[in-house]
């Protein structure tokens, strides 16, 4: 599918808002949730009875009803409500269920919202048969297992499968070490001392980073992202109904150039071990050719650096650098915010944190906050285009390219 | 020695020497590891049984340092292609757990070994791989 740009269903964003990440003890999911809906509508300069559409995502939550439990305290108004799981995507597919709602012309206005609690949640990923009772090997599920097979079998931890994604693109590309993955995190920390929303904000040496606790070769605890607690919000809005609102409403929105949501095509190797790239490469393939825009016209990107591990791979999946060259990418600095093309400047996922149904709306909160010039600090100076990306495992991934424009 | 059943149905134990065997879907000649619908691949539903090598090349690996309680580590968990095709994953064996003997693209082979054994005496025999040249 191909948007023509100068068609006149694009979608803007009005209004963006993020909560600070870290362990809310004292908040529970509504207060995060209500928190970045009423700062949304608030930075919109609307109110939730403007709102056509609301659009909740909350992985650890997805039977509860999150967006109506969201209005039973910011404001029943009958409006269609959708709830959203879609792996680390969720918050990403809840903006676009949004999105493709006002392209459809069900209404004008929607407000998307992601939230999640994760608390201390430990490793994700093992799954599997706990050992309960008597212990009687039978086989069960579809690959006739009679025990848990983590740690017989390789791993199916979150550090290590993706651990075994940066070590499969070494394997390719020869010359990726250890300590190029090392350098993503070391950036990272170092842009999250620049945002006060991050979860952390502390800044480690590269030799701090190498030789933190190992969690997963050659994933250290510095480089994995923490459990976070958070929530973000967006709200979108058609032309059309841009063109009626204020000057000042107008000269703040951006605009959503793309918008790709993909999964994965069928790899054989990806029934033993997720393949994190191809789905990657397709939505990035498809969200250049939807905006017009080239890989290297970019200001700024956030992309899933839910490990450093990935987040090198994705240099090269998302056409930031040359095809086999993300470890030279990372070695000239060029994903630096005074590089090439400045990657997770909020800090991304390994600090920022990792809210899993807020982590797609907070990459579009980060990314349009510096497209409106009020970054602060952390402003990439100039900036007016710029790509989010999440991915989420089984798999989905999403793809988002913004812009500063008129309308 | 009590009874022995395969820790997952895609390890034969029973039909000469430990190997891997897989579900090939007829047309495509896509390989799984589980029951299957239908071939993800083209969607043809028939299927046959194809017994795969023991013998592959180390495409991808991880040291496993921090697990869920009661696996010991480190380990090496490990991706592997099989020669004649087939992607596999499982532990590394045999082989000091750490970078500097772990090495991308080695050659490794099969071998199985009891992962535990239940309340009636039944054995689960896994599957891992080792290094095949010295």
């Amino acid at each position: 599918m191909t948007t023509d740009p100068k068609r006149t269903d694009n979608v803007w964003i009005l209004g963006a808002y993020m909560t600070k990440f870290g362990r809310h003890t004292d908040k529970d999911l509504m207060d995060l949730a209500s928190e970045s809906a009423l700062g949304a509508l608030d930075d919109a300069g609307v109110t939730i009875h403007d709102m056509g559409v609301l659009a909740a995502g909350s992985l650890f939550n997805s039977q509860a009803g999150v967006g109506q439990q969201l209005q039973k305290q910011i404001g029943q108004t009958g409006i269609p409500v959708y709830n959203v799981a879609n792996a680390c995507a969720t918050g990403a597919t809840a903006m676009r269920t949004v999105m493709l709602t006002i392209k459809a012309g069900e209404a004008d206005m929607g407000i998307a919202v992601g939230v999640e609690q994760m608390g201390k949640g430990g490793l994700l990923g093992a799954g599997g048969k706990g050992d309960r009772g008597r212990k009687v090997y039978e086989p069960s599920g579809r690959y006739g297992s009679v025990m848990s097979v983590e740690g017989l079998l390789g791993t199916g931890l979150m550090p290590g499968v993706f651990a075994q994604a940066g070590m499969e693109y070494a394997y390719e590309h020869g010359g990726v070490d250890f300590e190029q993955f090392a350098k993503v995190a070391e950036k990272n920390h170092a842009h999250s001392t620049m945002n006060p929303l991050a979860h952390y904000q502390k800044q480690f040496s590269l030799d701090e980073v190498m030789s933190a606790e190992m969690m997963s070769y050659p994933n250290t605890l510095l480089m994995c992202c923490p459990n976070t607690d958070g929530s973000a919000a967006v709200v979108l809005v058609s032309e059309e109904k841009l063109r009626t609102l204020s000057k000042e409403q107008q000269r703040r929105a951006i605009k959503i150039s793309a918008s790709v949501l993909t999964s994965d095509p069928w790899t054989e190797r990806a029934q033993v071990q997720p393949d994190v790239n191809t789905l990657t490469r397709n939505a990035a393939e498809q969200a250049y050719e939807q905006s017009g825009v080239d890989p290297q016209d970019l200001d700024l990107v956030e992309l899933h650096d839910c490990f450093a591990t990935a987040e090198l791979i994705h240099y090269d999946n998302l056409k930031l650098c040359a095809p086999g060259e993300a470890g030279k990418f990372i070695d000239e600095r060029g994903p630096w915010r005074d590089g090439k093309i400045p990657v997770n400047v909020s800090g991304g996922l390994i600090s920022k944190g990792h809210p899993i149904g807020a982590t797609g709306i907070a990459n579009v909160f980060e990314v349009s906050t510096h497209l409106r010039g009020e970054a602060g600090d952390r402003q990439i100076e100039g900036a007016k285009v710029g790509l989010t990306h999440v991915i989420g495992l089984g798999s989905a991934c999403a793809v988002h390219v913004l812009e500063k424009a008129s309308v | 020695m009590g009874k022995q059943v395969p820790i997952v149905g895609y390890l034969a134990i029973d039909d000469g020497p430990p190997h891997l065997v897989a579900w090939e879907a007829v047309g495509s000649g896509a390989l799984y590891f589980d029951r299957r619908n239908a071939d993800a691949d083209q969607g043809g539903t028939e299927f046959k049984r194809r017994k795969l090598a023991n013998t592959g090349r180390l495409r991808s690996f991880t040291i496993v340092h921090r697990t869920v309680p009661g696996v010991p580590a480190p380990y090496v968990s490990a991706l592997v292609d099989l020669d004649g095709g087939g992607s596999v994953k499982a532990n590394l064996v045999n082989v000091p757990p750490d970078p500097e003997h772990v090495k991308l693209g080695m050659p490794v082979r099969m071998t199985t070994f009891v992962a535990g054994t239940d309340d009636d005496g039944t054995e689960a025999v896994a599957f891992a791989f080792e290094p095949s040249e010295a």
